[in-house]
Order: C-alpha cells, then sequence, then structure tokens
C-alpha cells in the first residue's frame, strides 16, 4: 500500500518537475536560426567546395593520387618549346598545360586529404555549401581556365612538336643508318637508341 | 436559446435548426483547429527553443491554411487491399462523433446548439463513436501497424471512459442534474461557485469537499486525455512503434478528417471538463454586461470566459504531451484500473457520504 | 513490468496465429536501415529476427586498395555518431604497428576530441531514446547542446560529422585558438543541461516505468555475447578499456567508470544502460577539464610520416569507442596499402544480443530496448 501511494505520488510529482522545465523553455529564446534568410557565419577552416586556382596549378597530380575516392581527374600536355607558361605564386615554373581537371562533387567525401599535398597550395576548401543541383552530370566542375579551342590546340601543338621531333629524329635517325650504311659499321646500337626515345 | 432566435428571425424552423447545427462547426471547430494545429506547433517549438513554422505569414500564422490547401490537393489514395467502404467511411464516423459532441456544449448561456437534459450522457456516448470509427479505420487499412493501433484505441478508449463516467456519477450525485446548461448554471457568480472549489455547497461540507473535488479534476482530466488518444496515451498512433498506428494508411483529406477530429476532441473534452468543475462558460468574477446594464454583452463574456477555459485546457494538453514519454499499452491498462477506478470509487463514496451530511 | 512467458497454444483448441510483423528498414525508430521481423503473439514478441546489411558499404574490401592515409576517410564512415573515435582507433593502431611516438599535444588533443566526441555520441542515443519512448523534447534539447560540440570540431577542423581530423602519427590542424576558451563555455552550460535532462527525463515515473525492469542483459549473457561498452557497464561490470587496457595518455586522467546499480529495477534493464550513459557524459567532462589545464605547447604534424609504408606484421589494437569495444586488426604487407583491414565493431556485437533481449516483451519495448543498447548501423554493416 505504502508503494501504491508512493507511486502515485511520484508519479504526480515527476510529471509536474517536468512540466516546470518545459514551461520554463516556453521563454527561453530559440536557439535555431532561421536559415535562408539568415546563415550561420562559417569557420574560417570550413571544409566544402573545393575550389582549385588554376594560375598556380603545375598540373603534378598529387590531389587525384591523394584522393580516397578518386573524384579528381588530371590530364596534361607538356609545353612546346618557346610557350611561357608563367610562374606561380610561390615561385615554382610551369611546364604543363593542365588541358582536364575535373572534379566530380558527387563523389567528393570533403576529406580534405587532396589539399595537403599540393606543393603550390592551389586547391584548398572554401565555405560555399549550397551547390546542390538537379542533374548529377551538372556536379562535375571543371576549372580548366583554357578554352575548349585552346585546350586542342594545346594538345595539337604537343602533338605537331611531338611529330617533328619524331620526324626530326627518324631523319637524323635514317641520317645516321645512312652514314653508317656508308660506313657499314654497328647498325644495332643506333636502332635501340631510337626505340628508347620514341617512348618518351 | 440561439434556436428560437433564429426561429423567431428567420420565421422557418428547418432553417434554424440548420443553421443552429452548423454554427459550431464553421464558427468554432474549423477556427479552433486550424489555430491549434498552428499553437501545437509554436507551442512545442519554443518549448524545444526553436522557433517553429516561420515562413508562411507573420510568424508562419498561415502555415495550417498552406497546409490544408495541400491536403485537399493531394491524391486521393486508397490502398489496393483495403476495405474499400470501410476504409472511406472511417474518417467520417470518427469525425463525426467529436462533431456531434458539440451539439450539447453550452459556448454561453445563449449559444448553446441543444439543451439536453441528458448532455453528459450524449456527449460520453456519441464521443464512443470515435473508437467505431478507428476500429474501422484500423481494420480497412488491411495493415498490421494500422490493426495493432485500433486494438489498442480501443481498448485503451473503453476503458477509459469507467473513470470519467464515475466521477461525472460523483458530480451528478452533488448537483443532481445531467444538463450541461444547468450545471453551468449552478455555478454562478463568483469563482468559489465552481465545482472544483465545492460548487454551491456550504460550510464544513464545502471544505470537505475541494480535495476530493481536485482529485476528481486529476483523474477526469486524465482520462479524457486516453480517451482523445494524446501523450502520454496516445499508444494508439505512438509514431516511434506503430509508424502512426491506425491512420497509417490515410492521406490527404481523410488524414486531414482524423487529425480535425483530433483536436475538436481535445477541445471538447477539456469544454467538459471546465464545464463541470470550472463553472462552463461562467466568469470567475462577475459580469462588465452586467455593471454596465448591457445586457447584450453577457453572452459575449460567457462566450469568452467559456473559450478561454478550453483552450487553457488544450494548452495544458500540449504541454504535456511535449514533456513526458508515452505509457506501454499494459501499463495503460494498469494505470487505469489500479488507480484511477479505484480513486474514483473512493471519491464516489467520500462524497456520497459527504452529501448526506 | 512483466516479462511474459511464450505460452504455447498448441495444446487449446482455438485456433490462433502468429502475426509476423516487418519492421523497418524504413521505420522511425529502428535507427537507421535495420530491419527487424517480429514474430508476434497479440502484442508479445515471440521471436526477432533481425536483418542486417541494407547499409553495407564494403568497408573492409575498400581499405585493401587505399593507401593507409586514405583508410582515415572511410573510417569516419563507420560509426557516424563517433567519427572522431574511429579515426583514433586507427591512428592508435596504425602507431603501433609502425613504432610512432607522437608528440604529448597530439595525444592531448587526441583525448579531448574523443571525449568531446563520446559526449556528442551519447547526446544523441540519450536523445533519440527519449523518443524512442515518447517524449521529443529531450531529443531536441541534446541536439541543441551536441550542436555546440560540432562547432568546437568545425572550427577545428572544418567538418561537422566527417572529420579526417586525426591522422597517423597526428593530426590535420592545431587547435583553433578559439578552442579552448569556447570549450570552457561549453562544459560550464553543459552540466545544468545534464541536470535539467535528468529532471525532465531520467527520473520521470513514466520512462521510469517504461525503462527500469525492461529489457534485463545479465551479465553472464553480456559477456557471452562479448557486449562491450555502456551496455556491458550497465549490466554491472566495471570494464571500460580507458582503464583497462590503456591506450594514449588515458592513465593521467582522474575520472571513474560508471556501473549500472539497478537503482529503479533490476542491474542491466533499459533504465542502468541508459543512465551509465548520462554518467559516462559527466566523467568524460571531468576528463576534458583536466587536459585543458594540462595541454601542453608543440607542433602537432611534426610526427606524420611523409610515406607511411608499414613493415611486414599485423597488430590488433583495441579502443574504447562511445559504443564499446572497437577493435583494428590490420595486416601489412609492406606495401603501401593494407593487406587486410578487420573491424571489430561494438554495435555489431551487441547486435547479436538483442534478439535474445526482446523475446517475450511487448511491440513497445523492442523500441525501448533497441534504444538502450544504441546501436549504429553504419557500423554494423560498415
Amino acid at each position: 500500500m505504502r508503494d501504491y501511494i508512493y507511486n502515485f505520488w511520484q508519479g504526480l510529482y515527476t510529471i509536474l518537475v517536468g512540466m516546470k522545465v518545459t514551461f520554463r523553455h516556453l521563454f527561453i529564446p530559440a536557439v535555431t536560426i532561421q536559415y535562408p534568410s539568415v546563415k550561420p557565419q562559417m569557420p574560417e577552416r570550413e571544409r566544402n567546395r573545393l575550389y582549385v586556382n588554376m594560375d598556380d596549378c603545375i598540373g603534378c597530380d598529387q590531389c587525384a593520387r591523394a584522393c580516397p575516392v578518386n573524384c579528381i581527374e588530371i590530364e596534361t600536355v607538356k609545353s612546346i618549346p618557346g610557350e611561357d607558361l608563367g610562374t606561380t605564386s610561390n615561385g615554382k615554373k610551369k611546364a604543363l598545360w593542365v588541358t582536364t581537371f575535373n572534379i566530380d562533387f558527387a563523389k567528393c567525401c570533403y576529406c580534405q586529404l587532396c589539399v595537403f599535398p599540393c606543393p603550390t597550395e592551389c586547391i584548398y576548401m572554401t565555405d560555399t555549401y549550397e551547390f546542390s543541383e538537379f542533374q548529377r552530370e551538372n556536379l562535375v566542375y571543371d576549372f580548366v581556365t583554357l578554352t575548349p579551342e585552346e585546350r586542342i590546340q594545346k594538345k595539337k601543338n604537343f602533338e605537331e612538336m611531338q611529330a617533328k621531333k619524331e620526324a626530326e629524329k627518324i631523319a637524323a635517325a635514317k641520317k645516321a643508318d645512312e652514314d653508317k650504311a656508308a660506313q657499314a659499321n654497328k647498325p644495332a646500337e643506333t636502332k635501340s637508341d631510337n626505340k628508347e626515345e620514341n617512348k618518351q | 436559446m440561439m434556436y428560437d432566435w433564429l426561429y423567431n428571425l428567420t420565421g422557418s424552423e428547418i432553417l434554424a435548426m440548420f443553421i443552429v447545427s452548423l454554427l459550431p462547426l464553421f464558427v468554432f471547430i474549423l477556427p479552433f483547429a486550424l489555430a491549434a494545429v498552428l499553437a501545437e506547433r509554436k507551442v512545442s517549438a519554443h518549448m524545444q527553443d526553436r522557433l517553429g513554422p516561420m515562413r508562411t505569414g507573420y510568424h508562419g500564422i498561415l502555415q495550417t491554411i498552406a497546409d490544408i490547401i495541400k491536403l485537399l490537393q493531394k491524391e486521393d489514395l486508397v490502398p489496393h487491399a483495403t476495405d474499400k467502404a470501410l476504409f472511406n467511411f472511417a474518417p467520417l464516423l470518427v469525425f463525426m462523433g467529436s462533431y456531434a459532441a458539440f451539439a450539447a456544449i453550452p459556448f454561453s448561456g445563449f449559444f448553446i446548439g441543444s439543451k439536453i437534459d441528458l448532455g453528459i450522457i450524449f456527449i460520453v456516448g456519441v464521443t464512443g463513436l470515435v473508437v467505431a470509427g478507428i476500429l474501422m479505420a484500423g481494420w480497412a487499412s488491411n495493415n498490421k501497424y494500422s490493426l495493432l493501433g485500433a486494438m489498442r484505441a480501443a481498448a485503451q478508449i473503453i476503458s477509459y471512459e469507467i473513470p470519467t463516467l464515475l466521477i461525472i456519477l460523483t458530480v451528478i450525485m452533488l448537483t443532481g442534474t445531467l444538463s450541461l446548461y444547468d450545471l453551468s448554471e449552478m455555478q454562478t457568480a463568483y469563482f468559489w461557485n465552481w465545482l472544483i472549489l465545492g460548487g454551491p455547497a456550504v460550510g464544513l461540507q464545502k471544505i470537505l469537499l475541494i480535495p476530493l473535488m481536485i482529485l476528481g479534476f486529476l483523474i477526469i482530466y486524465t482520462s479524457t486525455l486516453a480517451e482523445v488518444n494524446r501523450t502520454p496515451f496516445d499508444i494508439p498512433e505512438a509514431e516511434s512503434e506503430l509508424v502512426s498506428g491506425y491512420h497509417t494508411e490515410y492521406s490527404g483529406m481523410k488524414f486531414a478528417m482524423f487529425f480535425l477530429a483530433e483536436y475538436a476532441n481535445m477541445f471538447a473534452v477539456s469544454a467538459i471538463v471546465s464545464v463541470i468543475f470550472f463553472g462552463g462558460y461562467q466568469s470567475p468574477f462577475g459580469y462588465l454586461g452586467n455593471t454596465l446594464g448591457w445586457t447584450w454583452l453577457v453572452p459575449i463574456e460567457q462566450f469568452f470566459w467559456f473559450t478561454a477555459k478550453g483552450l487553457f485546457g488544450v494548452f495544458v494538453q500540449m504541454w504535456l504531451r511535449w514533456t513526458l514519454p508515452r505509457f506501454r499499452v499494459d501499463q495503460l491498462m494498469a494505470f487505469c484500473w489500479k488507480y484511477l477506478i479505484p480513486f474514483s470509487f473512493v471519491i464516489l463514496l467520500l462524497v456520497g457520504l459527504i452529501t448526506l451530511m | 513490468m512483466t516479462q511474459y512467458s511464450i505460452q504455447n497454444t498448441k495444446d487449446s483448441k482455438l485456433k490462433t496465429e502468429e502475426m509476423v510483423l516487418n519492421m523497418g528498414p524504413q521505420h522511425p525508430s529502428t535507427h537507421g536501415v535495420l530491419r527487424l521481423e517480429l514474430v508476434l503473439d497479440g502484442e508479445i514478441i515471440k521471436d526477432v529476427i533481425p536483418h542486417i546489411g541494407y547499409l553495407h558499404r564494403c568497408f573492409e574490401k575498400h581499405c585493401e586498395a587505399m593507401t593507409y592515409p586514405q583508410v582515415i576517410p572511410y573510417t569516419d564512415r563507420m560509426d557516424y555518431l563517433a567519427s572522431m573515435y574511429n579515426e583514433f582507433g586507427y591512428a592508435v593502431a596504425m602507431e603501433r604497428l609502425l613504432k610512432i611516438e607522437v608528440p604529448e599535444r597530439v595525444d592531448y588533443i587526441r583525448v579531448i576530441m574523443g571525449e568531446l566526441q563520446r559526449i556528442a555520441s551519447h547526446l544523441v542515443a540519450i536523445g533519440t531514446y527519449g523518443a524512442d519512448i515518447g517524449a521529443f523534447t529531450p531529443f531536441l534539447f541534446c541536439f541543441r547542446d551536441r550542436e555546440r560540440i560540432l562547432h568546437l570540431f568545425e572550427i577545428t577542423c572544418g567538418a561537422r560529422l566527417l572529420y579526417n581530423y586525426i591522422w597517423i602519427g597526428g593530426l590535420s590542424h592545431d587547435l583553433h585558438p578559439d578552442f579552448i576558451r569556447l570549450t570552457k563555455e561549453f562544459i560550464k552550460d553543459f552540466r545544468p543541461n545534464v541536470k535539467e535532462l535528468n529532471e525532465l527525463l531520467s527520473y520521470n515515473r513514466i520512462f521510469i516505468e517504461r525503462t527500469a525492469n525492461v529489457g534485463v542483459l545479465p551479465l553472464e549473457t553480456a559477456i557471452n555475447y562479448g557486449v562491450s561498452g555502456p551496455n556491458l557497464r550497465g549490466s554491472g561490470m566495471k570494464w571500460d578499456l580507458r582503464k583497462d587496457d590503456p591506450y594514449s595518455i588515458y592513465h593521467k586522467f582522474d575520472y571513474d567508470i560508471p556501473v549500472g546499480k539497478g537503482e529503479k529495477g533490476k542491474v542491466g534493464d533499459c533504465w542502468d544502460r541508459y543512465y551509465v550513459r548520462v554518467l559516462e557524459m559527466e566523467e568524460s567532462l571531468k576528463i576534458i577539464e583536466q587536459a585543458i589545464e594540462q595541454i601542453p605547447e608543440g607542433d602537432v604534424t611534426s610526427a606524420i610520416p611523409k610515406r607511411i609504408k608499414p613493415p611486414e606484421g599485423q597488430i590488433y589494437t583495441r579502443v574504447e569507442n562511445p559504443r564499446g569495444e572497437l577493435g583494428y586488426f590490420i595486416i601489412s604487407d609492406g606495401s603501401l596499402n593494407p593487406a587486410r583491414v578487420k573491424v571489430r565493431a561494438p554495435s555489431f556485437v551487441t547486435m547479436q544480443v538483442f534478439g535474445e533481449l526482446c523475446k517475450g516483451w511487448m511491440v513497445a519495448d523492442v523500441v525501448a530496448i533497441l534504444g538502450s543498447v544504441d546501436i549504429v548501423l553504419g557500423e554494423i554493416d560498415r
């Protein structure tokens, strides 16, 4: 019987205590913010959408290798002699044309692993977090500053250069062959040299 | 009274009856439900340090209207394997039950749908229809969650009618009337005439009655809370266990009907409690209209006091909901049969003895 | 109150049928994508068959294709409520494999972060438990406090949920200049909030009725099934890897290991498991306070190896995750990628005992018991 009354009293009492707590909270100002109209201030280390400053990118591919989900796709083309690509902000000389630098934000896991290995600190995370899209393809961001024509041009330039070199080499080889044929001396050695250069 | 007045005004019995019966719906239930749904959200939000809906209108006051528009636009979805007739009829029946109760609720001395002599019994009886509706909904949905919810609801509502009726019986014994109008009229003048403070009894009798009446009030408030399926007794819809109980399969306007019925019911029960214990539409300290000699003001004041008391009851229901966890089904039954019913019997006995004094 | 004995209805002449209720994977209170097949007799549970795997992401196989540092973002996604601690465990395992000594400051920061994460994780456990039982308000109070912890993480490493903060041999960033001040403020504000939570939920009679004596996990069963963490401590065993198998610098701090005492019912019931978590939050606060006082200066990135290529070998390391014993078994074949990473996930082990706990209780109790063992599906399915 004592338990019975005690239970009843406990029930009533704890309910009243709980009601006191919730009633007090009726007058405490809200801790939430009205999100789309009021936006929270993002901390400086905020890790959201990646940004690549292409002026500084040297196309070293380190970020793509660090990425655990392979969301960064980089393709580079060697510059032809005589082209000046400029230097990065920390004084490194650029030697590659970056013709593809795609980041697929549908895959990106915002882990920041790509940021640390970058030698020129050109890839970093910004505080932009509102970039949802209706089409998944739209989440593939292309950071390359070159126009599509320029990219094709650069590739072509490189190929032409390659072809020229090739031609030169073949010509040189031929010339050497001819010389050798003329001298009739050690034809095998030059052949292997040729192969190596082709690979490069 | 309203009926007589309208009869004189329009000269047609049918028209008068029609207006009287529709008046509570349009003047009261719908606006109330709209306001109460918003209030529920706002109250819960502020209790949880949030702001609640803020984007439709000033501080979100148009939110419920937007919701209603959304619900109206929705497809009337009837799942394939349901019992179509029952499935469609159940929300109507549930709403009918709670709507019919408003017929006998005295909003003021003037505005009362029907001055039935058996007012209380009528309300208790007619709200019983809700159980039938819920059972129908649960069964017809052909969903296991719905079925479990409906079974729980039936057991719960029927059990909790017993303590409700026992307390009502106590009050009837004390006052000798079943009419809600007479009950309100009896508690006129000042708040010490309210039944929670012993009513019109005098002297020692009154003092002895006060604790019993307070206990009686607690019991009837708790059990009516259970009858309208509010937390901590919301096990029929228990969203964390049964998804949403008997109305899991409902959508669109049919779901809105259940919703409307729930809120209408909430007001109905707190109105009954306020009629029984807090003097119904009577003002706690006289009427301004009487003092100034403007007799037309009195019914308006009465309406104000009645809704104020009813709304306070609703507010407490919300307050409890956002404070308390939920019972388990067997504990709910145990609470009813082990605590509420014995206590009600004791109160019945003691009040009986006191009235003999 | 009572556990119902399952009656054999075969002898009865009345024909009865069992009802199979499918709970989940999309159910408000299965804490993710757990699917439970409940065999019901009325409301009483005759059998529970949990189905897992809806969140399987091949974590262990994935790791084999990753380099060692690349595994860390994946560990984050196992127990997504305690990411910091998953990294912590992995880093400790790798450091033992590589035999690296980390600077003292790193250890201090790791402990602070780990304990903050423990509080955050327990807040979710407690809050959702309240919501499971039907009290929604404590849930939001808990999330309000958790939000402040997440903000602390955010200013430190920039992420709120999946940090990639604790690295092998160090940390990705040093503490934010405001961190210490904000943490102190948080601790000051949080203590009264715990008290308020207790008033609102823990000592509420209805809550006690719902949880005390329900789903009792006897100590013997708990040990036999390999249950660990707060669930084991709720059953009354003082077993905490921070004390019993020390790692990092936990031996430097003074704190208690709360155990279930059966205050409101039997030892090992849902209320005990719940309350152990509440008490653990307070102990974590103590650890954080001490760590903040003692934290030395130093460089946090100095010990990070440039190229992680551990010698051939294997290691098993366990840490006390908010949910129990989190073990990492790493086999290295001497290359840049691990040959095998096996995780002993505490929730996965706890899930095994769940069926036994539920038998004979009601549908509503399944929710109560599931909430009290506090599982995270990301970790079970991996």
